[in-house]
C-alpha cells in the first residue's frame, strides 16, 4: 500500500478536554506515526478557524487522509466530513476520535487520560489508512407521516403537518383522540377550560381531509427507514359499522350494563358497555367493549343492534389489518399516572375518601361523575377540608427519582378549585419544593397564597385513619414533618388528594423496540440530543414529542409537537435525503447459496437469485447493520466503512502500548 | 428445610411461648431447626447505641458461628424469631459488607476467640419470612384442621423486621401485608391495623416511661377501635410492652383495655390443632382465654356488604391480589 498522508487534529475543546489531556503531548506523539504528515492542536476544531486548518492543510498538503480528535461523532462528525469535502477529499476518508465523552470528562486522573487519548488517536490513524471513498445514497422521502398517539402532542403534530399539505395517518389506541387533556376540566395557570381549547382542535384532525383517523387501532409493525417505512395497523373492531354510525347515542341509551370506566373516567365513574368514552369524542362512533358485554359473554341481548335506527350494530366484525407507507414517523404516546396503590401508606384503594389527582380532575369536570360538585367517596357528602399531597411517586428513590414537573401547578389549581367551590373549605398542600416555573406560573401560586391555602412544606409521612387526638376521628389524618417549624404536624381532613406524578407508559419499552429507537432507565424515550434535538430520535425518520420524552405540561408538549411537525416538513419539502452508504454486499462468486443471510436479516433486504444460487443484497432496503456480516460462513458478505480490514487495525492501533509492553498484560 | 436456629435471649425466659409455639408449629411445617451452638446476646437495641464497635464484634461472632457450624446443611440461612436479633444480625452483616474497614476491624475482635467472619456468608432470615416465603400459604393452609373462625386478629408487626429501608426486606417497608395473609390463611378475620409497623416503644418503658406509655396506648386504642378480639404480633419486645404495660396504661389514661397479645406461631399452632399447652398459652399477662372462646366451627357470615348507595362513587380496584 501506498503510504497515506493523515492529517491528525487534536481538540482541546476549550478545556472540556485540555483540562485533563495533555493535548499538546498527544498531537505531538501522533505526528511520529508513519502515515502522519501533519499532527497539530487547537483550542476549537469545530470553529470556521479549525475547519479551515484542515481544508487547507488537505489543499496545500495534500493530505490523502483526515483524524480529528475531540467529541464525539454525534456532535461534529458531519462538521468535519462537510470540511474534507470542501477541500475536495471523500468524506469517508475521514475518521473522528472521540476523546471527550469517552475520556476527558469520564475521568480526572490526567495520565491515564492522556495514555487513553493516544490510544484513541491511534487507532483512528490506523483505521483511517484504510478507509475507501464512498458516495452517499440518495433516498426519496415518502410524503405521508403516521404519528402514533392522539393526545394533544400528537393532534397537533398531525395539524401541523395537514394544513401544510401533507398527508398524515393519526393512530390512536382509545376509541377516541384526545387524551389525558380530554379528561381535565381546568388547565393551569390561566383556568380555561381544558374541553373547550381542545375539542376544536379534536374537530378539525377528525374532519380534515389530509388526515386519516385509526383510533381504537394499535401498530402491529413498523419495517423499513427514513422515507420508506411501511407500516403495519391492527384497527380493532369496534363492532360499529362507522359507514351507517350516524352517531346518535341509541345504542349507549339503551345497553342495560355499566361497568366502571377505568380508563377516562379514571375508575370514578361509570360507562356502558356500549360506550363513546365522553360526549365530544372523536370519531363519534362507539364501541362494544367485548370483555363486558352480555351477548359475548352469554350470546343474548343484543338490545343495542335491536335499537340501532340505521342497523350500525354489527357483533361479527372482525379486526382489520391495514398497512401503508410513510416517510416519517412521530411518537407522541403520552404518560401514565403514577399508581398510587404503590405507596401502601397513603391508604389509596383502602381509604375511601384518598383519591388520585386524575380522579379529581374527573370530579371537578361538569361532564364528570359528581356533574362538578366535590364529595367524599360517599358521592352526596361535601368536605370540610382538603388535604393535597405533592410529589407522589416523584423525587422518591423509592419510586421515581425524577420531578414530575406538572404535579405543584395542578395542585395549586387543584386547591383554587376548591376553594372556588367550598368556600368553607381549608385545604392544606403538602409539599417538598414548590416548583413553579412557566409564564404566569409563580404568579398562579402568589394567588393561591392569598386565597388562603395552608402551605404545609413536609413530604407527608402517612395518611391514616387511625385517630389519636381529640379532633381526629372520623377523619383521615395527614402526619408530615413540617420542615419550616422543624415539628411534627398531623393535620385531620376530609379528604386527600394525591397528586401522583407522570411515568412513561407502561409499555413504552416494547414500543421503543418495535420502532428500534432508544428509551431511558424510566422509560421515557430517548432524544438525539437532550439540549439541541429534543425531538429527533437516534434512528432515523423517527420523531418524538410530548409526554413520551419525558414529564410535561400542556405548553410544553404543544411546542414539541409543532417541533417534530416542523422536521418532518422539512424532509418532506426535500424530497430526498441523503444516506449514509453504509451497507452490505455479497461477492457474488464466493457465495455458496447457502441462505443464512437471507433469513438473518431484520429488514428483508437479501434476495436470493435461484437461477445462480447466490444471494443478493438490495442496497435501498439495507440499513448496515452487519448482522449478514456477522453470519455469513464463508465470510464473503462485507459490510461498507466496517470492513475486516478498517476494524482489525483500529483495534490493533488501540492496544498500541499492550502489544510495545507486553509485561502490561494482565495475567490471570 | 433446615435452618441455622438463634433463639435469642428473649425467648429463653419472657418470650418462652415464643419459642415453644416455633418449636411446635416447625415439624407440621416440614421445618427442622439447628440452634447454633453457643451463641451470645445480640446487645438488642442498647448497645449499637453507645458503641458501634464492640456491639457489631458482639452480634457478627453469632454470624461467624453460624458460617462455622453450618454441618447440618442449614444453606447458611440463620433464623431469628426476636425482632431486634434479626435487625441486628442483618444489620451488621450488611455494614460489614459494605465497609471492608469495619469488616477488618470486627474481625480483628474476632480473631481473639479464633473466629473470623465474611459478610454475605450467611442468610439472616426472620422466621415470619421463612413461614410465608419458604414454607407458603398454601401448604400452611393444607395443615389447617381447627380454622381460627370469628377470631378478630390485628396483625401488629412492630418496627424493626421490615426496616431499615436500605437493606432489601421481604416485605413493604411501610405497610407490611405477609402477618396479614397469615392470619386470613389460618382463617382468623383480619383487620386492617394502620398502626401495624408503628414503634411499641422499645425499652423506652426504662428510660421515659410516659413516652411508652403514650405509643402502647395508640395501639391499644387502634386494635380496640377496630374491635380486635387480639393483638398478633411477631416480636418478643412488642409482646412484652402491649401485655405487660397494658394495666399501667390503663391505670394512667383511665382506659379499660384488656386485649391479649400472642405470637403469630401460637396462632398457626391452634389452628394446627396443637394443644394450647404445648403453645406456650396461659403464659401472657392478659389471659388469652375469653378471645379464643370465640373462635367458632364455621366462618361467621360475612356481614352483607352493604349495597353503596346509587350516589356513592366507585372504589378503586386492588387489582388481583387486593
Amino acid at each position: 500500500m501506498n503510504k497515506e498522508k493523515v492529517g491528525v487534529y487534536v481538540c482541546h475543546c476549550g478545556t472540556n478536554i485540555a483540562g485533563v489531556v495533555d493535548v499538546e503531548d498527544v498531537s505531538t506523539w501522533a505526528g511520529e506515526h508513519d502515515n502522519v504528515e501533519i499532527a497539530r492542536d487547537y483550542k476549537f476544531m469545530c470553529s470556521s478557524l479549525g475547519q479551515d486548518l484542515i481544508e487547507d492543510d488537505i489543499k496545500e498538503k495534500g493530505l490523502t487522509r483526515v483524524v480529528v480528535a475531540a467529541c464525539s461523532p454525534h456532535m461534529h462528525e458531519k462538521t468535519f466530513r462537510a470540511a474534507c469535502e470542501r477541500a475536495g477529499l471523500n468524506p469517508f476518508l475521514f475518521e473522528m476520535a472521540n476523546i471527550r465523552e469517552h475520556n476527558s470528562w469520564a475521568t480526572n486522573d490526567k495520565v491515564a487520560a492522556t495514555q487513553k487519548a493516544k490510544a484513541l488517536v491511534n487507532a483512528a490513524v490506523e483505521r483511517v489508512v484504510h478507509q475507501v471513498p464512498l458516495e452517499k445514497l440518495p433516498v426519496e422521502i415518502n410524503p405521508n407521516t403516521l404519528i402514533v398517539g392522539g393526545g394533544i402532542a400528537g393532534i397537533t403534530a398531525a395539524l401541523e403537518l395537514a394544513d401544510a399539505g401533507n398527508h398524515v395517518y393519526l393512530v390512536e389506541r382509545e376509541p377516541s383522540i384526545g387524551g389525558h387533556m380530554a379528561q381535565l376540566d381546568k388547565t393551569f395557570p390561566t383556568l380555561d377550560c381544558s374541553a373547550c381549547i381542545l375539542t376544536p382542535k379534536m374537530v378539525d384532525a377528525g374532519q380534515h381531509p389530509n388526515i386519516t383517523l385509526l383510533s381504537y387501532s394499535e401498530i402491529e409493525e413498523v419495517d423499513g427507514y427514513v422515507g420508506n417505512f411501511t407500516v403495519t395497523v391492527r384497527k380493532k373492531a369496534r363492532c360499529v359499522i362507522e359507514e351507517d354510525c350516524t352517531g346518535c347515542g341509541i345504542c349507549e341509551e339503551k345497553c342495560p350494563v355499566k361497568v366502571v370506566d377505568d380508563v377516562f373516567e379514571a375508575g370514578l365513574g361509570y360507562r356502558k358497555v356500549i360506550y363513546r368514552p365522553f360526549p365530544q369524542a372523536v370519531p363519534k362512533y362507539p364501541v362494544i367493549d367485548k370483555e363486558n358485554c352480555t351477548y359475548f359473554l352469554r350470546g343474548k341481548c343484543k338490545a343495542c343492534q335491536i335499537f340501532c335506527p340505521t342497523e350500525a350494530i354489527d357483533f361479527e366484525q372482525e379486526d382489520e389489518i391495514l398497512k401503508f407507507q410513510v416517510g416519517n414517523i412521530i411518537i407522541t404516546t403520552g404518560f401514565d399516572l403514577f399508581d398510587a396503590r404503590r405507596i401502601p401508606q397513603y391508604g389509596y384503594g383502602r381509604l375511601a375518601n384518598v383519591f388520585t389527582s386524575l380522579e379529581f380532575e374527573r370530579m371537578v369536570n361538569a361532564a364528570g361523575p359528581t356533574g362538578g360538585n366535590i364529595y367524599l367517596r360517599d358521592g352526596v357528602t361535601e368536605p370540610q377540608s382538603v388535604a393535597i399531597i405533592h410529589c407522589v411517586g416523584s423525587r422518591d428513590k423509592n419510586y421515581n427519582e425524577y420531578c414530575s414537573k406538572v404535579c405543584c401547578m395542578y395542585s395549586l389549581k387543584f386547591a383554587h378549585l376548591v376553594h372556588e367551590r367550598l368556600p368553607e373549605a381549608d385545604v392544606y398542600n403538602f409539599y417538598i419544593d414548590m416548583r413553579t416555573p412557566g409564564k404566569g406560573y409563580e404568579e398562579f401560586y402568589h394567588r393561591l397564597l392569598e386565597e388562603g391555602t395552608h402551605f404545609i412544606r413536609g413530604r407527608a409521612a402517612e395518611v391514616t385513619d387511625a385517630a389519636r387526638l381529640p379532633g381526629e376521628e372520623g377523619k383521615l389524618i395527614v402526619q408530615a414533618e413540617d420542615t419550616l417549624i422543624g415539628k411534627q404536624r398531623r393535620v385531620p381532613v376530609d379528604m386527600v388528594l394525591l397528586s401522583a406524578g407522570m411515568e412513561a407508559r407502561g409499555d413504552s419499552k416494547e414500543i421503543s423496540q418495535l420502532f428500534r429507537m432508544g428509551c431511558d432507565f424510566n422509560g421515557f424515550f430517548t432524544e438525539r440530543h437532550p439540549k439541541l434535538d429534543p425531538v429527533a430520535t437516534m434512528t432515523e425518520g423517527i420523531y418524538i414529542a410530548g409526554a413520551c420524552q419525558g414529564p410535561k405540561d400542556i405548553p410544553d408538549s404543544v411546542a414539541q409537537a409543532a417541533a417534530a411537525a416542523a422536521r418532518v416538513a422539512g424532509l418532506i419539502t426535500q424530497g430526498t435525503v441523503m444516506m449514509e452508504p453504509v451497507r452490505a454486499s455479497i461477492n457474488e462468486e464466493a457465495c455458496s447459496g447457502c441462505r443464512i443471510c437471507n433469513t438473518m436479516c431484520p429488514y428483508n433486504a437479501i434476495v436470493f437469485h435461484e437461477d445462480r444460487n447466490v444471494s443478493e443484497v438490495i442496497t435501498a432496503l439495507c440499513q448496515g447493520c452487519g448482522t449478514c456480516v456477522a453470519a455469513c460462513p464463508s465470510g464473503i458478505i462485507t459490510g461498507a466503512h466496517f470492513t475486516n480490514d478498517q476494524v482489525f487495525s483500529e483495534i490493533e492501533g488501540i492496544l498500541w502500548d499492550v502489544r510495545s509492553k507486553p509485561e502490561l498484560v494482565p495475567v490471570d | 428445610m433446615k435452618y441455622g436456629y438463634y433463639p435469642g435471649c428473649s425467648l429463653e425466659r419472657n418470650a418462652i411461648a415464643y419459642h415453644q409455639s416455633a418449636m411446635a408449629v416447625a415439624g407440621p411445617m416440614g421445618i427442622e431447626f439447628n440452634e447454633l451452638e453457643d451463641w451470645n446476646c445480640c446487645g438488642a437495641t442498647e448497645y449499637i447505641s453507645i458503641d458501634l464497635l464492640p456491639a457489631y464484634a458482639l452480634i457478627s461472632r453469632n454470624l461467624a458461628l453460624a458460617a462455622q457450624q453450618d454441618l447440618e446443611g442449614n444453606g447458611n440461612q440463620l433464623v431469628a424469631p426476636c425482632s431486634a436479633c434479626f435487625l441486628n444480625l442483618k444489620k451488621t452483616d450488611h455494614y460489614m459488607a459494605e465497609s471492608p474497614e469495619l469488616s477488618e476491624k470486627v474481625n480483628a475482635a474476632l480473631a481473639a476467640g479464633d473466629l473470623h467472619y465474611e459478610p454475605g456468608s450467611v442468610s439472616v432470615r426472620h422466621l415470619l419470612d421463612i413461614v410465608v416465603d419458604d414454607v407458603g400459604f398454601n401448604a400452611i393452609a393444607e395443615k389447617v384442621t381447627n380454622p381460627l373462625y370469628n377470631l378478630r386478629i390485628a396483625p401488629y408487626y412492630g418496627c424493626m423486621i421490615v426496616r431499615p429501608g436500605n437493606i432489601k426486606s421481604f416485605d413493604d417497608q411501610e405497610y407490611p401485608t405477609s402477618l396479614d395473609e397469615l392470619m386470613s390463611t389460618l382463617g382468623a378475620e383480619v383487620v386492617d391495623f394502620p398502626l401495624k409497623a408503628h414503634c411499641c416503644g422499645g425499652h423506652m418503658t426504662q428510660i421515659s416511661e410516659s413516652v411508652a406509655l403514650e405509643l402502647i396506648r395508640r395501639l391499644l386504642k387502634n386494635a380496640s377501635d377496630y374491635d380486635a378480639d387480639m393483638i398478633v404480633t411477631v416480636c418478643p419486645m412488642c409482646q412484652l410492652n402491649l401485655d405487660a404495660y397494658q394495666d399501667a396504661v390503663n391505670k394512667k389514661f383511665g382506659t379499660n383495655y384488656n386485649i391479649p397479645i400472642l405470637y403469630f406461631t401460637q396462632m398457626i399452632g391452634l389452628a394446627f390443632g396443637i394443644s394450647p399447652d404445648d403453645l406456650g398459652f396461659g403464659k401472657e399477662m392478659v389471659d388469652a382465654g375469653p378471645a379464643l372462646t370465640k373462635i367458632g366451627a364455621e366462618p361467621s357470615l360475612k356481614p352483607k356488604k352493604k349495597r353503596p348507595s346509587k350516589e356513592a362513587l366507585p372504589m378503586p380496584s386492588m387489582g388481583e391480589d387486593g
